[in-house]
């Protein structure tokens, strides 16, 4: 069965796809939907919901459009929690690679790096690292990598070595190729099934942590995003709700298409999971 | 090894990882922008020619990178975690004073979703394929996907502002002056909305792994000898699946502390609870840096003391490990 | 005609829609008697444990009874409730699986586990239990009962556990008892012991045995009667001797046939100059060790020496643990000795550096012994084959062409190169593996458990193109298996290994005829249907 058999067959998997791709498309066309960005004041500020034409979603504190803001929200959603797994994988893959192929000291010395990165509360380091380079989309999308490696390594160290025991590999060896190659060619490759499921996952957490941190005012200031939008409502949650609850809702569908994503990812990638008990 | 020794290694550990944190701390102290001396008073404007002069001498700014590592280490090691300009208290006095709310907090939404999450999973595991299961795990996921701090104000929406049943802001009833039972139920009514907002994600968590490793234990030989053995359903549920399905729930109970107490961050901001979490949303704003790695490195203890716990209980679990050399 | 304890009528048991056959079970029917031992022998997928998991009412998810009844004491147990059929397991009828690593719960005291029976059938009090279960574990042979009652599983041998699973299963004396490949995870002279516990237990207790096996030498050992099963039928059925002497059917001759009989005293004449010298080589493996924890060693090789002629293959046999792959997997230097000399054309395999080692490696190739793990799945099987050669420095096209003339050889057509491993079924993918290690054109191929996990017709055909190409290419082979009988079919001489160290070494027949060490006429002595293997010696000549 093919790839996208098995993937379709899971059918929230297909719902995350449908919404991903929508929150995706939003993303794009912003500029075209509201080309004044989401910053100018556009009406006297606290409209409810569907008072006022053209601002179905009301105006905040300040007046500005909340629907503007959610579709810039979702550029910076997308962005950071993209590029921030892609450097957590460009750290955890090369480290947990090495650890898991040449064993030994190497392997001790990263698990121990690893170990010590897992032990520290990863928010409260985002937090911290925010906090003294000074709030931007640079140090967040940095601080989210920082601290969401360890977990790629882990995987990746058990996966390499799983693989690295199977007779393939060894036969690998016999045929005099060299190190790099066997890693590079038999084994990694054997690895990447588990790797896109916990990036997939990986792309919704560091969406929450980018959220988290700008709703504690740790945002770049000069973005507009989710977290933003809820953490300036917060003081004003007894009297305009819905300031907080449509950004809320929104982070809420886009994570969830993503782990929904995830787990049909893991159906189709991995079909014989349920056969691992069996060795 | 007996748990004695297992303990004393991982206390061993501790200490070197909390070592390992200062020293971090003192890097980061070097990497914000500007003078460390005026990082550490905080850029408050506060900070006048001699108390920065004051802090260089305290700190040795003045001396060589080397020692000044070794003055910031030793401080942490004596518990000196420094003053804190802002609120003219010592950073560690001002995270004693908070500390016990922030402990009720984290351990009650730990046993909360702990307990909740082990349970529906459980059930869960028990009606796979079924109706009921489809709600449980649709439910986990959603929960799964919703910020904390969303989910927070939210309730605190509908529980308190709307339909009035519970307190929404802050540990206990200010100016009541109860005392006896009565604050404890004020204390009580005060945390039940945070401990569950906060135990909430962590429940989802939890389920998830109860019920997918229920599942998997499931499959395994020794269950099957417990069925050719005609244990009854419940009893093979209960003795065989359950205890070692629990194993790998444990270890990732101990993983998720680190999760909880950055939670308790956003929580507490939310409530106004005044723990640590609450500390270090009050010092960003104020860049307070002495008060927020003060707080960071007792969040990173807290979580290695809580991590000791887990790996204690599952020695106590697993005779494997308990046997084993 | 006695009156049986059980008789099956016309059972059919429907597989799910979509598997590969409509019935796992095809209308079966057979009786069996009071202590007598019934063998259900076939293949993998024959069917043949399915009968016995429908007794149990253990079917599989989406398997289920479709025809026929199972009568015992008078009632159709497969037509009883769920409540009615846990009262009969463990109580009237009991089960014992292939797994004893993974059939015991990790998490429980062997004597909670036995105790546990009785309370599931409201037996006795909390404590008459206890004693009961230390009485099961005497009764059953386990050393130091008292200490054993209070360890969990991991702290016992694969045996013992499979002891412990029999106490378990005689606890409220059943009448049937149903043994699902017992031995089979079992070392040689484990399964000896089992097996005779078992026979020891029948007679005592006059219970009847179903015992399944796909292993025709356990047969003779301990069967009454026998049935032999394939794609769900029923093909053949008698007395032991009947069907083991003079077997009817096609299928049954086939199985007998394709065993590897004992004794086939074939020293060829061997050429002088070796391909191998081995000379006292070491190895001991420490593990565990780290912050406060002793380190464990264990002596895999223990100044081992030995020499492999060219054209010659040498049978390496000995139990799990004895250090036979260890020594096999030291040679091709996949594991690095702690001293000694692996001569390899005259050059010390293991004075060699990374670098030197590399280009020495395809002097000494392997086959390994799982067919689903020894080529990568994402490959095609072009470049399993060609990987090595252009690595050596061998043209492309060369390689290219080398591979297709291998897999022509190898018996599976030259288009096979273009297919991905998933293609091929076990036996397919184990002539890939000899075609790989033939494609680097080696002074010496080492065989580690090749044919071990294959059923035994197809374990047959591999042998059988193992011996071809021996002959034609003139190949020297060191044969490492712990199967006995296979190692009698294929080999000139044979070197027993124990704990680390060679304990025998000599021509075939000398070893299997005449065994010199005490542990070599052990092993011997425990292979099953020993006595049976000589009638039959010239069936397979």
């Amino acid at each position: 069965m093919s790839f996208w058999k098995r993937f379709a067959r899971n059918r929230g998997a297909v719902l995350g796809l449908v919404l991903l791709l929508a929150v995706i498309v939003i993303a794009l066309i912003a500029p075209m939907l509201y080309p004044r960005g989401p910053w100018p004041m556009v009406q006297r500020p606290f409209l409810a919901p569907y008072t006022v034409d053209g601002l179905p979603l009301g105006t905040d504190t300040l007046g500005r459009n909340v629907a503007a803001g959610l579709v810039y929200g979702a550029q910076v959603s997308l962005l950071v929690g993209l590029i921030s797994t892609v450097m957590a994988l460009l750290i955890g893959v090369p480290l947990g690679a090495a650890a898991g192929f040449y064993g030994g000291w190497l392997d001790e010395g990263a698990m121990r790096f690893t170990e010590f990165f897992q032990t520290i509360p990863n928010f409260a380091l985002a937090i911290v690292l925010v906090a003294i380079l000074e709030p931007s989309l640079t140090s967040i999308t940095l601080s989210i990598a920082i601290v969401s490696w360890p977990p790629v390594a882990r995987l990746v160290r058990a996966e390499v070595m799983s693989v690295s025991k199977r007779e393939y590999v060894d036969a690998a060896r016999l045929a005099g190729l060299s190190n790099l190659r066997i890693l590079v060619g038999q084994v990694l490759p054997n690895t990447v099934s588990p790797i896109i499921v916990m990036a997939s996952l990986m792309v919704a957490t560091a969406i929450l942590l980018e959220s988290s941190l700008s709703f504690l005012g740790l945002g770049d200031p000069n973005i507009m995003s989710w977290g933003y939008q809820i953490g300036a409502a917060r003081t004003v949650i007894r009297s305009a709700w819905w300031l907080s609850f449509f950004p809320g809702l929104a982070i809420v569908l886009t994570v969830l298409a993503l782990n929904l994503i995830g787990e049909g990812l893991n159906d189709a990638l991995n079909p014989h999971l349920s056969r691992k008990g069996r060795t | 090894m007996n748990i004695a020794g297992a303990v004393l290694g991982r206390l061993i550990k501790a200490v070197l990882t909390l070592l390992a944190i200062a020293v971090l701390n003192f890097f980061l102290i070097h990497a914000a922008p500007g003078d460390p001396a005026a990082v550490l008073a905080g850029e408050a404007g506060a900070a006048d020619e001699q108390m920065i002069a004051d802090l260089r001498a305290q700190f040795g700014l003045d001396q060589p990178f080397y020692i000044q590592l070794w003055t910031y280490v030793r401080n942490v090691l004596t518990l000196d975690l420094g003053y804190s300009f802002r609120q003219g208290a010592p950073v560690l006095e001002l995270i004693l004073d908070r500390l016990p709310a922030t402990l009720i907090l984290t351990m009650s939404a730990f046993g909360i979703s702990l307990t909740c999450g082990i349970m529906l999973g459980v059930a869960a595991s028990a009606r796979v394929g079924k109706l009921a299961d489809s709600l449980l795990t649709g439910f986990a996921l959603i929960f799964y996907a919703t910020p904390l701090y969303w989910a927070a104000l939210m309730a605190v929406l509908v529980f308190s502002v709307q339909l009035g049943w519970l307190p929404g802001f802050g540990y206990e009833t200010v100016g009541a002056d109860y005392s006896g039972f009565q604050r404890v139920g004020d204390i009580l009514a005060h945390l039940v909305l945070p401990a569950l907002t906060l135990g909430l994600f962590f429940m989802a968590v939890y389920m998830r792994m109860t019920r997918a490793s229920m599942l998997e234990v499931a499959q395994q030989d020794f269950v099957k000898t417990a069925r050719a053995k005609g244990l009854s359903p419940a009893v093979i549920r209960r003795r065989h699946i359950l205890r070692n399905a629990l194993l790998p729930v444990v270890t990732l109970a101990g993983l998720q502390a680190g999760q909880l107490i950055g939670g308790a961050v956003l929580t507490e901001t939310v409530f106004a609870w005044p723990g640590i979490g609450r500390l270090m949303f009050e010092s960003l704003a104020a860049r307070d840096y002495n008060t927020i790695l003060g707080v960071f490195l007792v969040s990173a203890a807290m979580v290695i003391l809580f991590n000791i716990v887990t790996d204690i209980v599952y020695r106590l679990i697993d005779p494997r490990i308990r046997h084993s050399a | 005609m006695t009156n049986p304890v059980l008789s099956i009528e016309h059972l059919s048991i429907k597989l799910p829609d979509g598997a590969d056959r409509q019935f796992a079970v095809d209308d079966c029917s057979y009786t069996l008697d009071k202590g007598e031992i019934l063998c259900v022998v076939g293949e993998s997928g024959s069917g043949k444990s399915m009968t016995a998991n429908a007794l149990m009412g253990l079917l599989p998810e989406g398997v289920s009874v479709g025809a026929g009844r199972a009568v015992f004491e008078g009632k159709d147990i497969l037509r009883q409730s769920e409540a009615e059929s846990q009262n009969l397991r463990g109580a009237k009828i009991a089960m014992i699986f292939q797994e004893p690593m993974t059939a015991l719960n990790p998490l429980m005291r062997i004597g909670d586990q036995i105790s546990e029976v009785f309370e599931a059938h409201k037996r006795h009090t909390p404590s008459e239990r206890r004693k009961r279960a230390l009485d099961l574990v005497r009764e059953v042979d386990l050393p130091d009962p008292e200490k054993i009652i209070r360890a969990y599983p991991f702290q016992l041998s694969g045996g013992q556990r499979q002891r412990a699973m029999i106490a378990m299963a005689l606890a409220l004396e059943p009448q049937i008892l149903i043994a699902d490949e017992p031995t089979t995870a079992l070392d040689v002279t484990t399964q000896a012991q089992i097996l005779k516990l078992i026979l020891d237990l029948r007679k005592k207790r006059d219970m009847a045995v179903i015992f399944i096996t796909h292993d025709f030498g356990v047969v003779a050992e301990i069967a009454d009667k026998v049935l032999v099963m394939r794609y769900g039928k029923i093909v053949e059925r008698g007395t032991a001797d009947a069907v083991l002497k003079n077997p009817q059917h096609d299928y049954t001759k086939h199985l007998l046939a394709a065993i590897p009989s004992g004794l086939v005293p074939q020293n060829a004449e061997v050429q002088n100059s070796p391909a191998l010298e081995v000379k006292a080589l070491n190895k001991v493996f420490r593990t565990g060790g780290g912050f406060m924890k002793p380190h464990r060693e264990v002596c895999a090789i223990d100044n081992i020496s030995l020499s492999i002629a060219k054209g010659e293959v040498l049978g390496l046999v000995g139990e799990s643990g004895s250090g036979k792959s260890t020594l096999g997997r030291a040679v091709v230097r996949l594991v690095t000795p702690d001293s000694g000399q692996i001569l390899v054309g005259g050059i010390d395999m293991a004075a060699l550096s990374e670098s030197e080692l590399r280009r020495a490696r395809y002097k000494v190739q392997m086959v390994f012994q799982d067919p689903y793990a020894s080529l990568n799945p994402r490959h095609k099987i072009l470049r399993a084959l060609t990987d090595g050669p252009i690595a050596k420095g061998v043209a492309k096209e060369q390689a290219r062409s080398r591979a297709r003339e291998l897999m022509e050889i190898v018996g599976l057509g030259s288009d096979a190169v273009d297919r991905f491993p998933h293609e091929f079924s076990g036996g397919q993918r184990q002539r890939i593996g000899i075609a790989r290690a033939l494609a680097m054109d080696p002074d010496l191929i080492i065989a580690d458990e090749a044919v071990s996990a294959l059923d035994v017709s197809i374990q047959a055909q591999v042998l059988d193109l193992l011996r071809e190409l021996r002959s034609q290419l003139n190949l020297s082979i060191l044969f490492i298996t712990h199967d006995l009988r296979v190692a009698a079919q294929l080999c000139d001489r044979i070197a027993v290994m124990q704990k680390g160290n060679l304990v025998e070494i000599g021509p075939v027949s000398d070893v299997f005829l005449n065994p010199q060490n005490d542990y070599t006429q052990r092993l011997l002595a425990a292979v099953p249907g020993g006595g049976w293997d000589l009638a039959k010696a010239p069936l397979s000549l």
